[in-house]
């Protein structure tokens, strides 16, 4: 039987934070990491806080540059390493094949939820009514009321905005995704819902690699948990 | 976005401009391609628009190459091209915004005329056309249509940048130089000038160097940075990498001195 | 005579002058410097008219100077003089009879024969002058053909007054590549030009600049597709000799509002007075 990569492969990852602007303090986050995600599943990472977790996602994103190591991804047929990758290959790779939910929303003014969602759809070619159709869906899904669509979420709640987070990291189907923290700031009605789509995506097939504080989630959405300091041994 | 086996749209290398004993900019080199928007960021005394002018014509560099991706698919050497093939490349296929909406418009014709004018210089004869290809992309850009015979003296600041962005688009170029496009606007104002950026960057898949010291601005409309500093480059990548992830000194001072409200 | 030169200028500038005029006449509408000189005359009143035809007058040349059409008014009257006084060769009213015309502001209505030179006093030759001052730049917009902005001119015109308002020195592209502009003339005149049998020469001696139409030369006023270019038309015929379809010049006869409209082309006036006197003779 031919092996078939995993949709990530993290291989010997290492990631130091040098602060110039404090003395050249350096910060070792990531030491010979070692990570592999199959499709299908979802795994948990399960550190404790300010272990790297968020800058473990942030690198294999192409958010965060690594010092050492190959962050392997699946993009179709081939196999992309995002370390050292050019950053247009980087963005074509989070168009189609890698999506992120981070931990708040970046809020443009003056864009109303709706595109917000939408635009993701709008990148992979879909028409702007397919797209916007789509993300009403979404929205709908996570109980965003209707007459906030046309908003712009800079007055939305924090609850409201994460929510808007996950449509948006959510709406395009991509085949790996990223969750920092899907969950924070939603209550139990809101965090069921998201689990439901995370659930769903792993089920078509996604990869997903996240960090989940809530227990209850963690346990509902994961097929594996994994630390960094156990895979660095 | 773009695959592979595609030319890039600019190609530049080594490009350098002296001022006499002090240097403007060093040894830039980047890849364009089609779709996507560089963003240049440094202070005063960059070289940033040095650069800019360097690419855009205005100013013979010192040494470097610049090759442009014609509509043809031909690869023409800018620097060395023709001074009448040179500006109808900047008539047709290339836009310039000024960071001043009065150094990119004719302030002594109407609105209508000013979008008009690359179409009447490529030869269209026709007044009724002319006039509602003025009123689309007048629409384009949110003027709105019954201002097409005033003057942009009686526009405001915002308006007549966006007037001097339907200028240039009339033609659709595919490279667009910006020179801090929403310097010198109100903050609100610049949110709306940004989002139509952003809008017609990506309806229209343009490409775009944007000049600017706002990093704000960068993080908004570009998908890559060039990080300047005393002529040269410091840093380039991913423009959320550059801006989370910084890794040149210089870098990170810009990074943590901008005021977060 | 006098002691002056014929024609008044030295022959090295005549020659100077002549080797201009070829180049412009190979370069049907281009706009040649040339070493405007001192004339006897304030800038503005002619001098490059002037300088033109005194370096292709010769002895047998027979002259015919107008002004606003007319053979008698003063400017008229004293250029006529002053080659008179300085080449001695015969003049005329008559414009079929004439071998060369110094023309201020109009050209005449009887059409123009081959073997016949004609001389417009230009002002300002730059079309591109009031949209774009600087002379660097106007040049190079020629030698690159871009003329967009002259349209743009056109444009605002018809946009403002719904129709082109400029009514003299119509801008025209001759032999499809110059923009040039015709002198003063009334828009009405333009259509002459257009492959004139006659050779046209312009001169501008306070901007020291001639340029020329050579005869059978394509000469186009700028137009757009859906506001084509028009002359001026009159309500009636001339009240002398009852001409339609000629310039007419309005002259108030008293001041209680009183007009008339007459004939700008003097001659012509005047012999088709002549020849209706005859036949009711």
């Amino acid at each position: 039987m031919t092996a078939i990569a995993p949709a990530i492969a993290v291989e010997d990852l290492g990631k130091t934070f040098t602060l110039h602007t404090q003395g050249g303090l350096q910060l070792s986050v990531l030491r010979g990491v070692r990570l592999a995600v199959e499709p299908g599943e979802c795994v948990a990472l399960a550190d404790p806080s300010g272990s790297g977790k968020s800058t473990l996602l942030r690198c294999i994103y192409g958010n965060y540059r690594p010092q050492a190591g190959r962050i392997l991804v699946r993009d179709g047929e081939r196999t992309v390493d995002v370390v050292g990758a050019e950053p247009r290959a980087i963005l074509e790779l989070r168009r189609r094949t890698l999506g992120y939910v981070s931990q708040f929303l970046r809020v443009i003014p003056r864009v109303p939820a709706l595109d917000v969602v939408a635009e993701p759809l709008r990148a992979l070619g879909a028409s702007r009514a397919e797209a916007m159709a789509q993300a009403a869906t979404m929205l709908e899904r996570l109980r965003i009321p209707e007459r906030l669509w046309r908003l712009s979420p800079v007055t939305f709640s924090g609850g409201e905005q994460q929510r808007v987070n996950v449509a948006r990291g959510l709406a395009a189907g991509h085949p790996i995704l990223l969750l920092d923290e899907p969950t924070a700031s939603l209550d139990a009605d809101s965090r069921a819902r998201v689990v439901e789509l995370i659930v769903e995506a792993r089920h078509r097939g996604a990869a997903l690699l996240g960090t989940f504080h809530d227990a209850e989630v963690r346990d509902a959405v994961s097929t594996r948990v994994a630390t960094l300091h156990e895979a660095a041994a | 976005m773009s695959t592979d086996g595609e030319r890039p749209l600019l190609r530049v290398r080594g490009l350098t401009r002296w001022y006499g004993p002090h240097v403007g900019c060093l040894d830039v080199g980047f890849d364009l391609w089609p779709g996507e928007v560089l963003g240049v960021v440094g202070e005063s005394g960059s070289g940033k628009t040095t650069l800019l002018g360097c690419l855009s014509g205005r100013l013979v560099p010192t040494a470097g190459t610049v090759e442009f991706t014609t509509r043809e698919g031909s690869s023409v050497d800018v620097l060395r091209m023709s001074e009448a093939d040179r500006r109808r490349l900047a008539r047709t296929d290339w836009g310039v915004v000024h960071q001043n909406p009065r150094d990119g418009l004719r302030m002594g014709v109407t609105a209508g005329a000013n979008v008009g004018e690359r179409l009447m210089a490529l030869g269209v004869r026709h007044y009724g056309a002319i006039r509602e290809a003025a009123l689309d992309w007048l629409g384009q850009v949110e003027i709105d249509g019954d201002r097409v015979d005033d003057m942009p003296e009686t526009f405001s600041g915002g308006m007549q940048q966006r007037l001097q962005i339907a200028r240039n688009l009339v033609t659709r170029p595919r490279l667009v130089f910006m020179d801090e496009p929403t310097g010198g606007l109100d903050v609100s104002v610049q949110a709306r000038l940004l989002d139509l950026l952003r809008t017609l960057v990506a309806d229209l898949g343009l490409s775009a160097i944007v000049v600017t010291h706002d990093l704000a601005v960068t993080r908004l409309l570009a998908h890559r940075l060039l990080v300047m500093r005393r002529g040269q480059v410091v840093e380039s990548g991913l423009t959320d990498q550059v801006l989370d992830d910084p890794q040149h000194p210089y870098t990170q001072l810009l990074v943590s001195s901008v005021l977060q409200p | 005579m006098s002691d002056y030169n014929f024609a008044f200028l030295d022959e090295q500038t005549k020659r100077m002058i002549r080797r201009a005029i070829l180049k412009a006449v190979a370069i049907p509408g281009y706009q040649v410097p040339f070493g405007s000189r001192e004339m006897p005359l304030s800038y503005g009143w002619g001098t490059g008219g002037v300088q033109v035809t005194a370096s292709v007058i010769g002895p047998a040349d027979i002259l015919k100077v107008i002004d606003q059409g007319a053979d008698d008014t003063t400017n008229a009257v004293s250029i006529r003089q002053f080659f008179v006084r300085t080449t001695g060769v015969g003049t005329t009213t008559q414009t079929d009879e004439a071998t060369l015309i110094q023309t201020r502001h109009r050209i005449p209505e009887t059409p123009l024969a081959a073997g016949q030179i004609v001389v417009f006093q230009v002002p300002i030759p730059e079309p591109l002058r009031w949209l774009e001052p600087r002379e660097t730049e106007t040049r190079t917009m020629h030698a690159l053909e871009e003329y967009g902005v002259m349209w743009v001119r056109l444009y605002e015109d018809i946009t403002r007054h719904g129709h082109v308002e400029t009514a003299y020195d119509y801008p025209v592209v001759v032999n499809g590549r110059y923009l040039m502009r015709p002198s003063p003339i009334p828009k009405f005149d333009n259509p002459k030009l257009d492959h004139c049998p006659a050779l046209l020469l312009f001169g501008a001696g306070r901007e020291k600049r001639i340029y020329a139409v050579p005869p059978h030369t394509s000469v186009r006023s700028l137009d757009f597709e859906d506001h084509p270019f028009t002359v001026e038309t009159w309500d009636r015929p001339c009240a002398l000799c009852g001409a339609a379809g000629v310039f007419l010049d309005e002259i108030i006869v008293d001041d209680k509002g009183g007009r008339m409209f007459v004939c700008s082309d003097t001659d012509f006036c005047a012999r088709r007075r002549q020849a209706c006197g005859a036949d009711s003779a």
